[in-house]
C-alpha cells in the first residue's frame, strides 16, 4: 500500500513539474535564449544589454510596438536584447526589473502597466546605476531623477485630435456620442477621455453613454450591444483604441446598420486592421498613436550609455487619418 | 403557493426577472425582438449569444462538481482552443474554405479532448484533489495558448469561421443554437439514462458506490473529458465573436462565472445532487447581469461592486437556512396571523430594488 502511494506521488510530481516546466517555457517565449545564463555584459565591448519589459499582448497595437522593438534591438544594431512579458501584471514587472538588476544590464526599458508603485524597484536600479527608459505610459514618480527619459505619445492631445475633428465636421447638428473607454484608471483612457472632452466642449456635440470595453474587442461588442439596445439615435461612436471599435463594428453590422455611415466611428491607434476598416469606409476618423518606438529607444539608450544628456520627455509624432487618407497611406504602413 | 416558493428554480428565475423587470423598466423597449437582415434582433436574441460561451462551460462544471471535483482550467482551455483554430485558419492559404475552417475545428477540439483527458488521468487515476489537479493546467495552459500564437492576438479573416459566433440559423444566433442543442443533448443522456444517479452516487459516497458496482473511477475522468471538450467549443465561440484569439484575455475569470452560474442554479459545490436547469437559469442570469451594468448607466468604477451585491442577494435567497431566518423574522413582525404568502414578500421586492 505504502508502495502505491509512493509511486503516485512520484508520478504525480512527475506530471505536475513538466506541465510547469511547459508552461515556463512558453512564457519565456519571447525571451533572448541566453537571459540567465549569460555573463554581465559591459558596455566595453560595444554591445549595449538592454532589459526590457512589456506590459503584455493585449492588444494589435502592443504587438506592433514589441516587434518594432525586437526588430530595432538587434545584433546588428549593437544591442543585446533581453525581452519578456508581463502579460499585464505590475508584479511580473518588478519581478523582470529586479531580474535585469541583478543580471547587471546596462539599460532598462519598460512601459509601465499602471502609474503607481515603482519607487522601490526604480531605486534599486538607480542604486546598481543602471539607468532606466519608459516607453509608451509614465510613471507617476516623486523623484524625477529615477528615470532618464520617457519616450511616447501624448494622450491628451490624441484625444483632443479626435474631438477636434468631430466638433469641426458635426457641429451644429446635435450629434449624440457613445463612448467606449480603455481599462479603468489607465493613462490612456483617462487622458483621452479628457482630451476628447475639452475639445467638444462648446459645441453641441454630446456625450450620451460612456463605459468602458477594457481596450479589448469582445467587450468593445459586447458594451456596444448593450448601447445599442439602450439607445436608438447614437450618430458616432468613439473608442479609445482600434480593437474596441472594430467590436463596436461587429456590434453595429449584428444591428442591421452600417458602420460608417448610420453610425460614424472614431477610434485612436491605427494599427493594421484598423486602418483597414478606415479604408474600407467601416471607420470614419483614427488618430494615429504610433507603436513605432524601438528606433527612439535605440537613440536615447546609446545616448545615455554616451554619458550625453538626454530629454526628459520626447513625444512620439502622431497621424491623424480619414478614409482617403487611409487608402493612401495603407499599402506602405508597416503595421 | 408555497410549493411555487420551494421549488427549486423558484430563486435563480426569480432573480432572472427581476433583472429583466429592471432592464425594461430603464428601458421600455428592452424585450421587443424585431426582425433585421432575416433575423431576430434585439436585447434578448444577444443575451442568448452572449449565454452560450458559459452555458457550455457551465455545463461541464456542473457535471465535474456532481463528482465532488471542480475544474479550474477552463478558461486557460477556453484560450487554447481559440488559438489552435485561429493560428491553423491564419497559416492556411486558404481561410475561407470550411474544409480549413472544420480542420481547424476539429484540431482545436481534440486538443481540448485531450486537456480534459489529462485532468481527468490526475483527479482519477492519481488521486490529486480536484482543485490542484485542474490548477497545474490553469496555469500552464495560458503558456501554451501563447506558445502557440507566439505572444501576439491572431487576427482572422473566415466567412465559415464566422458564422459560429455572428451567424444566424433559422433567425437565431448559432453560437446559441450550438449551446442550447449541446445542453439538451447532455441534459437528456443524463436524464433519461442512470448516468446521472450514478454521477450522484460517486458525488456523495465515492468509496460506497464503488463497492456497490458503480465505476466511479471512469465516472470521474469522463465528466473531466467532457468539461474539457465543452471549454473548447466555448473556446471556438468566443474566438469566432471577435474573430481574435487572444491568449492572454479569452476567457479571463469564465471559470468563475461557471462555478457561480452552478451555484445560482441550485448545485451544492460538495457534489451529488445536481441541477443541469438551474445551471441554464444561472448562466441567463449572469449573462442578463453583464447587459443590466450597461442599460442602467452603471459607472465602469463599481460595476464590480454592483454584480457583486446582486449575486450576494442572489446566494442569500438561495440558500434554506437564511431564507427561514427570514420567514421566521417576518412572522413575529406580523401583526395579522402569518401566511406564507406575505412572509416571502420583503425579499422578492428586494431584488426587484436592484
Amino acid at each position: 500500500m505504502a508502495r502505491t502511494t509512493l509511486t503516485r506521488t512520484v508520478l504525480a510530481a512527475v506530471a505536475a513539474t513538466s506541465l510547469f516546466a511547459l508552461g515556463a517555457c512558453s512564457s519565456d517565449a519571447g525571451n533572448e535564449p541566453a537571459a540567465g545564463g549569460e555573463p554581465a555584459a559591459g558596455a566595453d565591448d560595444g554591445v549595449i544589454t538592454l532589459g526590457f519589459s512589456q506590459v503584455g499582448a493585449e492588444s494589435g497595437w502592443r504587438a506592433a510596438n514589441t516587434k518594432s522593438i525586437q526588430d530595432t534591438l538587434t545584433a546588428e544594431n549593437g544591442f543585446d536584447l533581453k525581452f519578456s512579458d508581463a502579460q499585464q501584471k505590475q508584479e511580473n514587472q518588478i519581478q523582470a526589473i529586479r531580474s535585469y538588476i541583478t543580471q547587471g544590464v546596462d539599460v532598462i526599458a519598460f512601459s509601465p502597466v499602471v502609474e503607481t508603485g515603482w519607487d522601490a524597484v526604480l531605486q534599486e536600479a538607480k542604486a546598481a546605476g543602471i539607468p532606466v527608459i519608459l516607453t509608451d505610459r509614465a510613471v507617476d514618480a516623486e523623484d524625477e531623477t529615477l528615470y532618464e527619459s520617457f519616450i511616447g505619445s501624448d494622450f491628451v492631445k490624441e484625444g483632443e485630435t479626435a474631438g477636434q475633428w468631430v466638433a469641426e465636421n458635426f457641429d451644429g447638428e446635435g450629434l449624440k456620442v457613445v463612448e467606449l473607454q480603455g481599462t479603468t484608471g489607465s493613462a490612456p483612457a483617462i487622458d483621452r477621455k479628457e482630451g476628447f472632452e475639452s475639445a467638444i466642449e462648446g459645441s453641441d456635440v454630446e456625450i450620451i453613454d460612456s463605459q468602458t470595453g477594457n481596450f479589448t474587442r469582445a467587450e468593445g461588442k459586447t458594451v456596444m450591444e448593450g448601447f445599442l439596445n439602450k439607445h436608438d439615435d447614437i450618430d458616432l461612436v468613439f473608442a479609445h483604441n482600434d480593437d474596441m471599435g472594430l467590436g463596436a463594428i461587429e456590434a453595429i453590422e449584428a444591428a442591421g446598420l452600417v458602420p460608417g455611415k448610420d453610425i460614424q466611428i472614431v477610434t485612436i491607434d491605427a494599427v493594421k486592421d484598423g486602418m483597414q476598416a478606415l479604408a474600407d469606409g467601416k471607420i470614419n476618423y483614427i488618430v494615429e498613436c504610433n507603436p513605432l518606438l524601438g528606433p527612439d529607444l535605440a537613440e536615447i539608450a546609446k545616448a545615455v550609455i554616451a554619458g550625453e544628456e538626454v530629454e526628459k520627455r520626447i513625444v512620439v509624432k502622431d497621424e491623424a487619418f480619414d478614409q482617403a487618407a487611409a487608402k493612401e497611406a495603407l499599402p506602405t504602413r508597416e503595421y | 403557493m408555497n410549493n411555487v416558493l420551494r421549488h427549486h428554480l423558484f430563486w435563480p428565475v426569480a432573480a432572472l426577472v427581476a433583472l429583466l423587470v429592471a432592464n425594461t423598466v430603464a428601458r421600455p423597449s428592452f424585450l421587443s425582438i424585431t426582425i433585421r437582415d432575416g433575423h431576430l434582433f434585439g436585447a434578448p436574441v444577444d443575451i442568448l449569444r452572449a449565454t452560450a460561451p458559459l452555458l457550455l462551460v457551465a455545463l461541464g462544471m456542473t457535471l465535474v462538481i456532481a463528482t465532488r471535483g471542480i475544474d479550474l482550467s477552463v478558461g486557460a482551455v477556453v484560450a487554447v482552443s481559440g488559438a489552435v483554430a485561429l493560428s491553423h485558419i491564419a497559416s492556411s492559404p486558404n481561410p475561407e474554405s470550411p474544409v480549413t475552417v472544420l480542420t481547424a475545428i476539429a484540431m482545436a477540439l481534440a486538443l481540448c479532448l485531450v486537456l480534459g483527458v489529462w485532468n481527468g488521468f490526475l483527479v482519477s487515476v492519481l488521486g490529486i484533489q480536484p482543485i490542484i489537479a485542474t490548477l497545474i493546467l490553469m496555469t500552464a495552459g495560458r503558456g501554451v495558448a501563447m506558445l502557440i500564437t507566439g505572444g501576439m492576438i491572431t487576427t482572422i479573416n473566415s466567412a465559415p469561421f464566422k458564422v459560429l459566433g455572428s451567424g444566424f440559423w433559422l433567425g437565431l444566433p448559432v453560437a446559441a443554437v450550438i449551446a442550447f442543442g449541446v445542453f439538451a443533448v447532455v441534459a437528456f443522456v443524463v436524464r433519461r439514462t442512470a448516468l446521472g444517479m450514478l454521477l450522484e452516487a460517486t458525488g456523495i459516497n465515492p468509496a460506497a458506490s464503488r463497492l456497490s458496482g458503480v465505476r466511479s473511477k471512469t465516472l470521474t475522468w469522463t465528466v473531466y473529458t467532457a468539461s474539457g471538450l465543452f471549454a473548447g467549443l466555448a473556446g471556438l465561440l468566443i474566438s469566432a465573436d471577435t474573430m481574435a484569439a487572444d491568449a492572454n484575455n479569452a476567457g479571463v475569470f469564465i471559470e468563475l462565472d461557471a462555478i457561480l452560474a452552478v451555484v445560482i442554479g441550485g448545485t451544492a459545490l460538495s457534489g451529488g445532487k445536481f441541477n443541469l436547469s438551474g445551471t441554464l437559469v444561472g448562466a441567463l442570469v449572469i449573462a442578463t447581469l453583464e447587459r443590466t451594468v450597461t442599460v442602467l448607466g452603471i459607472s465602469p468604477l463599481v460595476t464590480p461592486l454592483f454584480m457583486a451585491l446582486v449575486v450576494i442577494v442572489v446566494t442569500l435567497l438561495q440558500s434554506p437556512r437564511m431564507r427561514e431566518r427570514l420567514t421566521a423574522a417576518t412572522r413575529r413582525q406580523a401583526v395579522t396571523p402569518p401566511e406564507p404568502q406575505p412572509a416571502a414578500r420583503p425579499d422578492s421586492t428586494e431584488v426587484k430594488a436592484r
